[in-house]
């Protein structure tokens, strides 16, 4: 190791040297910025979550254009909508359908006691192609009143329950008060209102929500057709439709969504304070080991200053201290936080996982933390005379 | 630059310290060193030896008066010219301050790597041969933490040469050596003034050098008290 750093610096590796030197402050140091690590991941990764379980919804569907009620924020938030909307949406040039989308949550009581909410989509059957595969096979099959599609991910079912499904015997099981044939599966798992996801056509949709009425769905899907750009479409609708209505693309919405419960919803306004503090803690840790140790050199410093030796000599080995210590540190840290993330994924039930774009960017952040703090804490040596040094 | 001499001290000032707790430590201190001379500073603790030295040596910043180093004036010099100087200048501390993590050759190559990456196998040879020179050719790849108190300090004298200095500051660099190995050290660096021109100030409180050296300079409270030329028999 020491040898490839001398050929690579052309000159001697001190920083390694010094980390390596002294083994116990080695793994104390990488123990530190691991942790730091670990810190920042945990909060990305379950602010990560909130945002999956956002757009998720948003994801099953292939539609191009979301309308809703303009005081609508989320898909299961504000008024509903007029029907008759997506009736003048088909008068405006460029939109091929509109099909109405019904969201309620209903309680399933399991069979083994526990209770869980299902977030249930109420859809025309006989618009499958409105979902994305491999839902809209088997959205056909909706057709007949009570049946439904069941989340296999839902959190707190027993495996077994379900598993039959898929081999054609339905699961059948009660909720506000009808039976309910489950023929089709999805694989959607919980979010932070609700447990799993339900899909029926519309007709069972309004018979669980004896209060929800045909003329009023929640939002309206609209597609356009081939070659036309959506974005175009979507100023058309504006256009032609009132104020009242909000129209967005669907990936727009989605994304709208998700700015709006990040930032304006109490949760996801507390997960972004947890990456803030965890990003600051971690900083103050960095900062902490690189200012140490060069506060325990700064006599070895003084000497080396004394012999001749620049500024830019001693930044040099504090980045590349920073460097190894950024590098050798994230290594425990990502692998520590995939496990915690595979441990809040069973837990929770929500999607907390290891992205490949977060790791990279944790791993940068961490390079530039540990490079800052070393330049700063160089600063005390830029200044001093080497002989108040000693 | 042959007729120019090394060091030249006028008018020197020096005080630590801020406001009420100011204190001076070196009054009005005039001193020319001849080049390739060995010098002796001398006095009691406390009287200013290693603040002149340090002065002299471009590792404090001058207050007032004039250091003339090299030809070149340190009253104002800015850092580039600082770091450039340092390097035509050897150190020999008190304290060996030799880096830990690096071996004896590691760590008088670092005083050869200041003047550029030059061939790495000839300046490892060159930090061998001033290790040899010094007893220390057993010793060449220890760590400071392996060697004793005077083998540590004759490595940070090779490092200190090792770099062919102009001028050599010495802050007691025999205190740690025995009588022999100090006198190796001492004849080391009066045969680097006669065959280079090295110029050597040294500090210290050893009465087993003062026959070698050309001069004897003692301070005072700051001041200098006496200045001795030192003669040798032929």
């Amino acid at each position: 190791m020491t040898w490839i750093l001398a050929k690579l610096f052309g000159r001697l590796p001190i920083g390694w040297m010094q980390l390596s030197h002294n083994r116990s402050r080695l793994f104390a140091a990488l123990a530190g910025v691991a942790f730091a690590n670990v810190l920042v991941f945990v909060q990305l990764g379950i602010l990560g979550a909130l945002n999956g379980t956002i757009t998720a919804p948003y994801a099953l569907f292939r539609a191009d254009i979301l309308m809703s009620s303009s005081d609508a924020n989320t898909l299961t938030d504000g008024s509903n909508i007029a029907r008759v909307r997506g009736f003048e949406a088909l008068g405006v040039a460029g939109v091929r359908d509109a099909t109405p989308l019904w969201i309620g949550n209903i309680e399933w009581l399991q069979q083994n006691g526990s209770t869980s909410t299902l977030q249930t989509f109420g859809l025309d059957p006989e618009r499958p192609e409105i979902f994305q595969p491999p839902l809209d096979e088997t959205v056909g099959r909706l057709q007949l009143e009570g049946t439904v599609l069941i989340d296999t991910a839902t959190r707190g079912v027993s495996s077994g329950d379900l598993a039959g499904i898929e081999q054609g015997s339905a699961y059948r099981f009660e909720a506000n008060g009808r039976t309910l044939s489950a023929i089709g599966t999805l694989s959607m798992g919980g979010g932070f209102s609700a447990d799993g996801t339900l899909i029926a056509s519309d007709q069972t949709f309004l018979r669980l929500f004896p209060n929800r009425s045909a003329a009023a769905p929640n939002h309206i899907l609209i597609t356009v057709e081939d070659g036309i750009d959506p974005h175009v479409v979507v100023e058309r609708l504006r256009m032609a439709l009132p104020e009242t209505v909000k129209i967005d693309t669907l990936l727009g919405a989605a994304e709208a969504d998700q700015q709006y419960q990040t930032t304006e919803r109490p949760t996801g306004i507390i997960f972004g304070f947890g990456v803030l503090i965890g990003v600051l803690v971690g900083l103050v840790i960095v900062y902490q080991i690189l200012s140490t140790d060069v506060a325990d050199h700064l006599s070895e410093y003084a000497t080396f200053k004394a012999m001749g030796y620049g500024q830019p000599f001693f930044l040099g080995i504090v980045f590349e201290e920073a460097i190894i210590l950024a590098f050798l540190g994230f290594v425990p840290g990502v692998v520590i936080s995939a496990l915690i993330y595979n441990g809040l994924s069973a837990a929770t039930g929500l999607p907390v996982e290891m992205e490949l774009s977060r790791a990279f960017s944790v791993f940068l952040g961490t390079l530039l933390a540990c490079a800052i703090s070393g330049a700063i804490a160089t600063r005390r040596l830029a200044g001093a005379d080497p002989a108040d040094l000693f | 630059m042959g007729n120019v001499s090394p060091i030249a001290v006028q008018g020197l000032n020096h005080w630590f310290g801020s406001a009420e707790a100011r204190k001076q430590a070196i009054w009005d201190v005039n001193l020319e060193v001849a080049r390739g001379s060995l010098t002796i500073l001398m006095g009691p603790s406390g009287s200013g030896k290693t603040t002149l030295l340090t002065l002299m040596g471009c590792l404090r910043e001058v207050q007032d008066g004039s250091v003339r180093l090299l030809g070149e004036e340190l009253n104002g010099a800015n850092e580039a010219q600082s770091v450039a100087l340092r390097r035509r200048l050897g150190f020999i501390f008190q304290a060996h301050n030799l880096h830990e993590s690096l071996t004896a050759t590691e760590n008088v190559l670092m005083g050869l790597e200041v003047h550029g990456r030059g061939n790495r196998n000839r300046q490892r040879a060159a930090a061998h041969h001033a290790l040899e020179l010094f007893g220390l050719g057993d010793r060449l790849d220890y760590l400071p933490a392996n060697l004793s108190g005077g083998q540590k300090q004759r490595v940070a004298v090779a490092r200190a040469l090792a770099g062919n200095p102009e001028v050599v500051f010495a802050d007691e660099p025999t205190a740690a050596l025995d009588k022999d190995s100090g006198r190796i050290v001492v004849e080391t660096l009066k045969a680097l003034g006669k065959e280079r021109g090295t110029t050597t100030i040294m500090v210290t409180h050893d009465n087993r050098i003062l026959e070698l050296s050309d001069r004897i300079v003692t301070l005072e409270d700051g001041r200098i008290v006496k200045d001795q030329q030192v003669s040798h028999q032929p």
